[in-house]
């Protein structure tokens, strides 16, 4: 038998040879690195609060991480941020693998700056976990754009007709301030990177590189095999992360947040369901002559197109189409470009609703059935989106995809956002779907600290899973099955689910249920 | 000597007839217990359940069960448990022999200790909030225990004294089996921020022999494996710092407990092996206060631990007809 001090030491030079990788790639931070005898003291935090560039610290411990966060994009560094603001988990040591060089730079962002076409529309339920946080005070300094008004407007195809309705959703119908916000990704990712190291008390470290293998312990290897472990490891029981750097580290838990095509994912063996759409969908940053206040969708036969608004004169614009039309965009010249734009929100799309001999018997059905309902915008007038002035950023094409997966957690391995499930943007809901993984995440965390649970057990972590796959299986059948309910060719379905979808505007109950839904703080919507 | 009968009554699983018994022993519980419940809401259970027929020997034809009454004699058995054997062990050798034969599997989690891994979470937010109300600590912080010298006594492979090692405290765990002493310090090996356990294979009694003391002693599903749980009770009293405080959790001896840990976790769900509990060596939780008092500690808190079948988890609660915890503070020789 190993004794317990050879192991020390064995785990204590490697965490010496990882300090040292740390410090030869640093990227302009001050890494410190304190080992004394298996015992951890942490280093002096830089004092200057404002420069939190150089705010990142370093203490190693001759013991494995407790958590592993693989991935700090918006998701991760989400989960960092609220581990380190919860009494129960902000003792916990954190590595932090990820070699997107956001990590490493404190940019500050001038509000002359066009708006970057990567944004997301973060509902209410994230903005208060932002608050929580303390994320949500970075993100105010910077450029972000509440709206309380949504207009959605979409064809009813079949029976040789081809009209237009539309359906206004008010952030007063269910009793909140605003429907949203829309924030640009980078603006989210700085302020979350700057709340973490201005409130970390956590002992964390950076490893500025992709995870290149992971080991995880067999389930039975504890239990059954326990006897022969003994001339194993000393970390046997956990999980071996190998860098790209050469780094080896050894965690507790791995906490997978690296995106769609997740390496932890497929390392741990968890298996997905994926769906794709041969569609595409474009992005970029439009300018208008006036302020926009307010999200705007439509489904158009080809796919749906939103306008949401970015703050200042810009909007952001998410057009989902067939690959090739895509490419064809993507290449078009600015002035065809906005051109196509305005068509596709406002025109060249069959008439306006109430303009036709149709659209003005669906006004004369609203205006009856609005009588018993309480809603206050179902009268509201259609509303025509502000044009398209120019397009004022570059452009970029995703191919839309759905994936979802079968488990969220294994032993000592958990996912959150992106690694766990992938939406197609159109309800602006991948990112908060992640938020709230996040959040769940971290709290029952700091149930199993609360009670000295062991990090990785199983039993901890399918909490977790609980409380999340449902509801997020719900809201990607939701977003499913408006793709589909709006896709090319759905027959005499899509007049059914579009009719049934426009007779939402007309029951506020199944309206408020569908707004509340969407904005992050229901979890059993009407429909599924 | 009116007590005396009565809880040997109880052993039997005859039913209490005289009210005088009855006040007897309400006089001599301390009020404490019912913390949790009214006085009249636990008169009127005591009621129920001394009323309460026996279990049947054999509730379901085509397995066969082990009538709940006291013809599977123990090792080194007394028979009354309110007389002390300071000086005999409190081993019971055909208990011991079990665990010994299933030791390997103390951390499969899905194994026969399955039941203990599935109530650790709520039985150690008990003891969190016990020891943190009794010795000031605030419980808001990872480590509300940390410096605490504690012994868990009966510690099987490890599954409480690990958690309480991360919760800050200076573990001992000892246990009457070699082997599990063994499981536990592999296991605890395995991690740092457990290493720091010192696991040792002995009783009680060895240990108060020893004069050990500690600030908590903490026995969790142990006194109904013993041969004499007064005397046991003694042993754990012995171990604590005056002011210290004694955690004691077990099964109560209802017609409950018989159809859930004997029927249900034995025969039905096959939890537990065959033989896992004998019920008439459960303690109830009157005769669990009084054997703590004569052992110098007063009950301070006392809960029940219910289990959910449908989300698998379990809670705290004042039903203590089945699993139930006590807290107790060793009083000032
Ligand atoms: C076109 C488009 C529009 C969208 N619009 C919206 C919207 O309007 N609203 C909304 O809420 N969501 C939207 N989304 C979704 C949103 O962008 C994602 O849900 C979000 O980025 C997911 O965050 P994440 O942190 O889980 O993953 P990511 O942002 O993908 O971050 C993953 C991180 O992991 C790192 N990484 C990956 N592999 C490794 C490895 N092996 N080792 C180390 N690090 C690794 C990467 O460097 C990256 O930093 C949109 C997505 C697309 C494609
Ligand atoms: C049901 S297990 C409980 C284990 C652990 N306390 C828990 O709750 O997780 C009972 C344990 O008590 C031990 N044991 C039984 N009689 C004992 C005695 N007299 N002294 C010490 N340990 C004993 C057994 O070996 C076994 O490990």
């Amino acid at each position: 038998m190993k004794s317990k001090i050879e192991k020390k030491l064995l785990s204590q030079h490697q965490l010496n040879a990882v300090a040292a990788g740390c410090l030869s790639r640093n990227y302009g931070r001050t890494f410190c690195s304190v080992v004394e005898g298996g015992e951890s003291s942490s280093c002096p935090k830089a004092e200057d609060k404002t420069d939190q560039g150089e705010k990142f610290e370093r203490t190693s411990k001759a013991e494995p991480y407790d958590i592993a966060i693989v991935g700090g994009g918006m998701v991760g560094m989400a989960f960092a941020c609220a581990l380190s603001r919860n009494p129960m988990t902000k003792h916990l040591t954190v590595a932090i693998i990820d070699n997107n060089p956001a990590l490493g730079f404190k940019t500050s962002f001038k509000r002359s700056e066009i708006p970057d076409p990567r944004v997301s529309t973060v509902t209410p339920a994230t903005i208060s976990f932002f608050r929580d946080i303390g994320a949500w005070e970075y993100v105010l300094q910077q450029r972000h754009a509440y709206f309380d008004k949504m207009q959605v407007i979409f064809p009813f195809i079949g029976l040789g007709l081809h009209w237009v309705g539309y359906t206004r959703y008010n952030a007063r119908d269910v009793g909140k301030e605003c429907l949203g916000c829309v924030v640009e990704n980078k603006v989210l990712h700085y302020s979350l990177l700057s709340s973490f190291q201005s409130g970390a008390e956590l002992q964390w470290a950076l490893y500025p590189a992709r995870l290149s293998s992971m080991t995880v312990p067999s389930p039975r290897s504890v239990s059954s095999r326990i006897m022969s472990q003994l001339e194993d490891s000393p970390s046997g029981r956990f999980v071996k992360l190998d860098l790209s750097d050469g780094n080896t580290l050894h965690a507790r838990l791995v906490v997978g947040a690296d995106g769609s095509k997740s390496n932890v994912r497929e390392m741990a063996a968890l298996k997905s369901t994926q769906r794709s759409y041969s569609q595409s969908a474009i992005i970029c940053t439009v300018e208008h002559a006036v302020e926009n206040d307010c999200a705007w969708q439509r489904f158009l036969p080809s796919g749906p197109i939103a306008l949401l608004p970015v703050g200042d004169r810009f909007s952001n614009v998410v057009w989902s189409m067939r690959p090739e039309e895509a490419s064809a965009h993507k290449s078009m010249d600015g002035d065809d470009l906005a051109k196509a734009i305005n068509r596709a929100m406002d025109d060249g799309h069959g008439p306006q609703p109430g303009s036709g001999v149709l659209g003005g018997y669906v006004e004369r059905i609203s205006s009856f059935t609005s009588w018993w309902g309480p809603s206050s915008s179902a009268a509201e007038p259609f509303r025509a989106p502000p044009r398209v002035t120019a397009v004022a950023s570059e452009r970029m094409v995703f191919p839309l995809s759905l994936m979802h997966a079968h488990d969220y957690v294994t032993r000592r391995v958990a996912l959150v956002g992106d690694a766990a499930h992938t939406v197609h943007p159109l309800a602006g809901q991948g990112v908060n779907m992640g938020f709230g993984d996040a959040s769940a995440l971290a709290k029952v965390i700091a149930e199993g600290v609360s009670v000295g649970t062991d990090l990785g057990e199983l039993t901890l972590l399918k909490r977790y899973e609980k409380e999340r796959k449902a509801g997020n299986a719900t809201m990607m059948a939701i977003l499913d099955g408006f793709q589909k309910a709006f896709a090319v060719d759905a027959g005499p379905l899509n007049l059914l689910r579009a009719a049934a979808f426009h007779g939402a505007q007309y029951i506020p109950p199944l309206k408020r249920n569908i707004i509340s839904y969407a904005s992050g703080d229901q979890k059993w919507p009407l429909f599924s | 000597m009116a007590l005396r009968w009565c809880l040997r009554g109880l052993a039997l699983g005859r039913a209490i007839g005289s009210s005088s018994s009855r006040l007897q022993l309400q006089q001599s519980t301390n009020n404490a217990l019912f913390s949790a419940r009214s006085l009249p809401q636990a008169l009127q259970w005591w009621r129920s359940r001394a009323d309460a027929p026996l279990p049947p020997s054999s509730p379901l034809p085509l397995i066969h069960l082990p009538p709940p009454d006291e013809s599977k004699h123990r090792g080194s058995a007394e028979g009354d448990p309110l007389t002390f054997s300071a000086f005999s062990s409190s081993v019971d050798e055909v208990e011991v022999a079990k665990f010994a034969a299933i030791a390997d599997t103390w951390w499969d989690s899905d194994g026969p200790f399955k039941p203990l891994h599935s109530m650790n979470p709520t039985r150690l937010s008990f003891i969190r909030s016990a020891l943190c109300r009794h010795f000031g600590r605030d419980p808001n912080c990872a480590k509300p225990l940390e410096g605490l010298k504690i012994v868990d006594v009966g510690c099987g492979g490890g599954i409480l004294s690990e958690p309480l090692a991360r919760m800050g405290a200076v573990v001992t765990g000892i246990d009457a089996v070699e082997k599990n002493i063994k499981i536990a310090n592999l296991h605890a090996e395995l991690d740092p921020v457990t290493s720091s356990i010192e696991y040792r294979c002995a009783t009680a009694e060895k240990m108060a022999e020893e004069q050990q003391t500690f600030d908590a002693v903490i026995s969790l599903e142990v006194i109904e494996h013993v041969s004499d749980p007064a005397g046991f009770c003694k042993s754990l009293g012995d171990l604590a710092v005056p002011d210290g405080a004694i955690v004691i959790s077990t099964i109560n001896r209802t017609i409950r407990s018989y159809a859930v840990t004997i029927v249900a976790a034995e025969y039905i769900l096959g939890w537990l092996p065959k033989g896992t509990h004998q019920w008439s060596s459960f303690v109830t939780p009157e005769e669990l206060v009084l054997i703590m008092q004569r052992a110098s500690i007063s009950v301070q808190e006392m809960a029940g631990f219910v289990y959910n079948p449908l989300t698998g988890e379990w809670s705290l609660s004042d039903d203590t007809s089945v699993n139930y915890v006590a807290c107790g503070i060793k009083r000032n020789p």
